[in-house]
């Protein structure tokens, strides 16, 4: 197995009550690159993407099988905190959500929770934000509400959110469906700029997003993992015709 | 008729029946001020509202209802003081702890609670709560100060409650998901994200409780006991101002001083349920534009 890869899933099936969601996935997440999950509503992209950081037992009857190994432990292991992977493994969601709350203190939500004291919270802050191309245009307005940011700006500050954490995974849900194109393309300068630092996975529906910023792409069709590759190696020669028709857009 | 004229007479027709609770409390309200204001005549605001001595039938006769606006505000004051962790606290246990199954039965539960009839909580704190604080405490009368503002804090829960969590239920899901993914627990997630962006809701909801405290009239008729007197303990009996008006109301001849004292009384409670009301609007409007959750 190689070194490099962070996260592996393992025969993974999920389903939401009597529905699998997901069927015997088996893929790995390569370090230090922008994976992209493509493929039609529904497919369960978002589910797989939720699955790694234990966000789907927050909704209820949902039940895993299989393993998702991460530092070298199956994440799903009775005696794993799923509080701890959610700081290893930071998310940004489709809809900016930053709390109701001042800009700096949106970030410093997370390290606050973590109980470790943080010596200089403000040079997080404003490293946080640095890292997220944030800082100048909110600098002077830490102390207003974060729900006075524009929609783009605001899904920054959710990044920033996420970074403060120092998380080794960033998963991305659709960060950029809600953002008018010049945010879009903010966004993933950012992303480009991140994966020096960090694993990226990020689902999205817009697949010259995938094909621009992905290192590799995975295509997923009614629960299954139809084609994972290389992002110009899926985008210009799929080995499965489905994945072609999906790219070409002959359905989705 | 064609259809253009059918749109406006149902129009007006619905603004008829719009006009007519607004009518209805025009008229209350201005009944309550012409049978209320000759007191001032003989009786000058600050004395009525300061005065310290409620002798209405003595001769001379003295209308201060100091005593009973201190009764009013302090069984309000230990009732929401009761109510306010339990209402809110059932609230968020309802709203983001329970079980589905749980959920369902507390709700009835606390709905059932709201629908009893206040003469059966008054009869209830009459013939149980207060022989117990009688013989508990050793005092005189069980009818007093603790007894009112239990029983009052009962009536006060489900509106707190159910008004704190329609407010806890509309914070939106995102701010859920993004406080547990950045890492924290359960109670950290109400703690720090679901209840600060319920307070307005929140805070709605206690002054509501409140107004609703302070306005009841059967529960503290029954058992706050009825001196008019300023407590000296809160085992002392106290004669709320909706108490005084009921029992006194029957027993005045009609439009002598103390019939028009008692009015005005009402007028003392009105303005105060009418002042609890506007900051329950004001709080509930204010934090409206930060995007935060309110009702």
């Amino acid at each position: 197995m190689d070194a490099d890869m962070i996260i592996r899933l393992k025969n993974v099936n999920f389903y939401y009550g009597e529905n699998q969601a997901l069927t015997n996935i088996n893929m790995n997440f390569r370090k230090n690159k922008v994976t992209a999950l493509i493929g039609p509503s529904g497919c369960g992209k978002s589910t797989l993407l939720r699955l790694l950081n234990r966000m789907n037992e927050l909704i209820d009857a949902t039940r895993v099988e299989g393993e998702i190994i991460f530092e070298d432990k199956n994440i799903y292991a009775p005696d794993v905190d799923p509080v701890e992977i959610r700081r290893k493994i930071g998310m940004v969601f489709q809809k900016p959500n930053p709390f109701p709350k001042t800009i700096y203190n949106n970030i410093s939500y997370g390290p606050k929770l973590t109980g470790v004291p943080v010596h200089d919270m403000s040079a997080l802050v404003e490293q946080s934000l640095k890292q997220a191309v944030l800082w100048d245009e909110v600098k002077d307005i830490l102390n207003k509400s974060a729900m006075n940011l524009s929609g783009g700006q605001q899904q920054r500050l959710c990044i920033a959110r996420a970074l403060a954490m120092k998380p080794d995974i960033l998963l991305m849900d659709e960060p950029t469906s809600a953002l008018d194109p010049i945010s879009t393309a903010k966004i993933e300068e950012l992303i480009e700029e991140l994966k020096k630092d960090y694993t990226i996975i990020i689902v999205t529906h817009n697949m010259q997003q995938a094909a621009r910023i992905s290192d590799e792409t995975a295509f997923f069709y009614l629960g299954n993992l139809i084609e994972y590759s290389k992002t110009e190696k899926i985008f210009t020669k799929p080995d499965v015709k489905q994945t072609e028709d999906y790219i070409t857009g002959r359905f989705g | 008729m064609n259809r253009k004229t059918k749109e406006i007479f149902i129009k007006y027709i619905f603004f008829l029946f719009a006009l007519v609770a607004i009518i209805v409390l025009a008229m209350i309200v201005f009944s309550l001020f012409r049978e209320g204001m000759p007191i001032f005549k003989q009786v000058s605001v600050k004395d009525f509202l300061f005065g310290m001595e409620w002798y209405p039938t003595y001769d001379p006769p003295y209308f201060g209802i100091f005593p009973l606006i201190v009764g009013s505000f302090i069984v309000t004051i230990f009732a929401t003081l009761i109510a306010v962790p339990l209402g809110v606290l059932a609230a968020i246990y309802i709203s983001e702890i329970a079980p589905r199954s749980i959920k369902e039965i507390l709700k009835s539960v606390i709905e059932l609670l709201a629908g009893l009839p206040s003469v059966v909580l008054g009869f209830f704190g009459m013939v149980v709560i207060a022989p117990v604080l009688q013989n508990v405490f050793d005092l005189p009368t069980g009818l007093n100060i603790v007894n009112a503002s239990m029983i009052l804090a009962l009536m006060a829960i489900p509106t707190i409650s159910s008004i704190s969590e329609d407010a806890l239920y509309a914070v939106p899901q995102e701010f859920k998901e993004a406080s547990y993914a950045l890492g924290a627990t359960k109670f950290e997630t109400i703690a720090k994200v679901i209840f600060p962006a319920a307070l307005s809701g929140v805070t709605t909801a206690v002054m509501l409780g409140m107004a609703r405290a302070i306005g009841e009239t059967m529960v503290v008729l029954m058992v706050a006991g009825g001196a008019a007197a300023i407590p000296e303990s809160i085992f002392d009996s106290v004669r709320p101002m909706p108490a005084s008006i009921a029992a006194e109301m029957g027993e005045t001849p009609y439009r002598s001083l103390h019939y028009h004292a008692l009015f005005a009384t009402g007028m003392v409670l009105f303005f105060l349920t009418l002042a609890f009301n506007l900051i329950a609007d004001y709080v509930s409007n204010k934090f409206k534009q930060t995007g935060s959750a309110t009702l």
